[in-house]
């Protein structure tokens, strides 16, 4: 397997519990029930060992080798609580699927009871197999999805026979939509990650459209964002229809700010977000117009820092 | 430290990310202004802050932060947990003071950013 393949499961290793993944199903026995009986339970259903419950809670654990055990020696008595393993370590359904393979690694168990946490009743059996299957079901659901989708976009570039190629996406923004505040920088973030663009590059494009795009929800009544991504850099340009802004030199002063006060309890109106806009590009440039509306073009060099 | 570990310590309330893998936390940023966590919070930070509607959310999930905690038994308005949610983002609540929350923080070894480490 690949380096992506064996991260992705260290990853769900830590992400899934072992809910998720546990036997729901489970053949459990009681206690009581002759060994006679059990040998029948493991027979049938094909396994080799189960838990042992009473009253729905995990007593024991009891398997093929008790079983050999009892029928070699026939001592003591021959019901299941005489010859099971006490004492059984258990997992709770919520804990994380890592904890469970340490059980099985660390003490060599073959299988766990997965027990709920508050009453401690048996919901579930989690082996080594059921680990596998459940690892392999996830990670092929992932390829299917996103990352069979980043490996197509990021080729894109590749792919396309041209003697330069330009990807184009542009976006609206409502004036005064403030709940939705963001929504444009995270698509674009979105896109710029499935197209493997590289992190401190897709992250400093995000930052600053994050900050224009607020700027035209408190400043304006809506505007478009165009986003033009090449094999060298990413040019953003924002414009707007008013009201435009006196005196950009102002404007970009660190602390200057004409939000209202209601934007300022949000949090918003610090008078640094054109500031953070300049210091994640390579190039900034404001033409505004009063009346008229204002214009930003960013430039992010794909090979910088 | 695991965020996990954290949450125990300090006994916040989860009211989102209850089901995100686990990460690992050095640093945090406190402030309530948005453009300042954007300018100098890092990826992975602990945000305290007070604010609590749903812009915190684009705000950490733009940085990429580890988790937004909120002070002083502020509480996020309901779109703040759903978008929360969505994003991956953990929402984490206290009813301490910002600054006890960052003194017991910086107790467990979350320490500040430093200065001029790379910011975003
Ligand atoms: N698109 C715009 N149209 C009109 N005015 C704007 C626009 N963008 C920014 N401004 C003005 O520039 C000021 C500074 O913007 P910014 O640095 O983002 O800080 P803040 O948004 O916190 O005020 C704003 O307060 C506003 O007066
Ligand atoms: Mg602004």
């Amino acid at each position: 397997m690949n380096n992506a393949g064996i991260g992705k499961i260290q990853e769900l290793i830590y992400d899934l519990s072992v809910g998720d993944v546990m036997k729901k199903d489970v053949i459990s026995i009681s206690p009581d029930i002759s060994m006679y009986k059990l040998k029948e339970v493991l027979r049938k259903n094909r396994i080799s060992g189960v838990p042992v419950v009473k009253n729905g809670c995990s007593v024991g654990i009891i398997s093929i080798e008790d079983l050999i055990n009892w029928l070699t020696k026939k001592s003591a008595g021959s019901s299941v609580k005489d010859w099971m393993t006490k004492n059984v370590v258990t997992v709770y359904e919520d804990e994380k699927l890592i904890q469970a393979i340490s059980l099985f690694d660390q003490k060599g168990y073959g299988r766990l009871p997965v027990v709920e946490r508050k009453e401690k009743k048996v919901v579930g059996i989690v082996t080594k197999g059921v680990i596998i299957e459940s690892l392999l079901r996830e990670i092929e659901i992932d390829y299917h999805e996103e990352e069979i989708r980043r490996y197509r976009m990021s080729h894109f570039f590749e792919d396309v026979t041209a003697d330069s190629v330009t990807i184009g996406l542009i976006y609206q923004v409502k004036g005064g939509d403030v709940m939705n505040g963001g929504t444009v920088a995270g698509n674009i973030k979105k896109t710029l990650k499935r197209l493997d663009i590289k992190p401190d590059i897709y992250r400093r494009v995000a930052i600053a459209i994050y900050e224009a795009e607020m700027n035209l929800i408190f400043y304006t009544d809506g505007g478009e964002v165009s986003v033009y991504i090449k094999p060298e850099s990413i040019c953003v340009n924002v414009r707007d229809h008013g009201p435009g802004i006196p005196d950009v030199k102002d404007a970009l002063r660190l602390g200057f700010s004409t939000a209202p006060n209601w934007v300022r309890e949000l949090g918003f109106g610090a008078g640094i977000g054109l500031n953070n806009i300049q210091r994640c590009s390579d190039k900034m440039i404001i033409n505004s117009t009063v009346g008229r509306g204002t214009i930003l073009d960013i430039t992010v060099n794909m090979d910088t820092l | 430290m695991k965020l996990s570990a954290i949450i125990r310590e300090m006994g916040f309330e989860v009211v989102a990310g209850k089901d995100y893998p686990d990460r690992t936390i050095t640093h945090g940023y406190v402030s309530d202004l948005l453009s300042d966590v954007i300018a100098n919070a890092r990826v992975n930070d602990l945000w305290i802050t007070l604010q609590g509607h749903p812009n915190i959310v684009a705000v950490a999930s733009m940085k990429e932060l580890g988790g937004i905690i909120l002070a002083n038994n502020r509480k996020p308005e309901v779109q703040t947990i759903q978008k929360a949610e969505e994003e991956g983002i953990p929402i984490l609540l206290s009813a301490l003071s910002a600054f006890e929350v960052v003194g017991r923080l910086w107790d467990l070894g979350i320490s500040g950013s430093t200065k001029n480490a790379e910011k975003i």
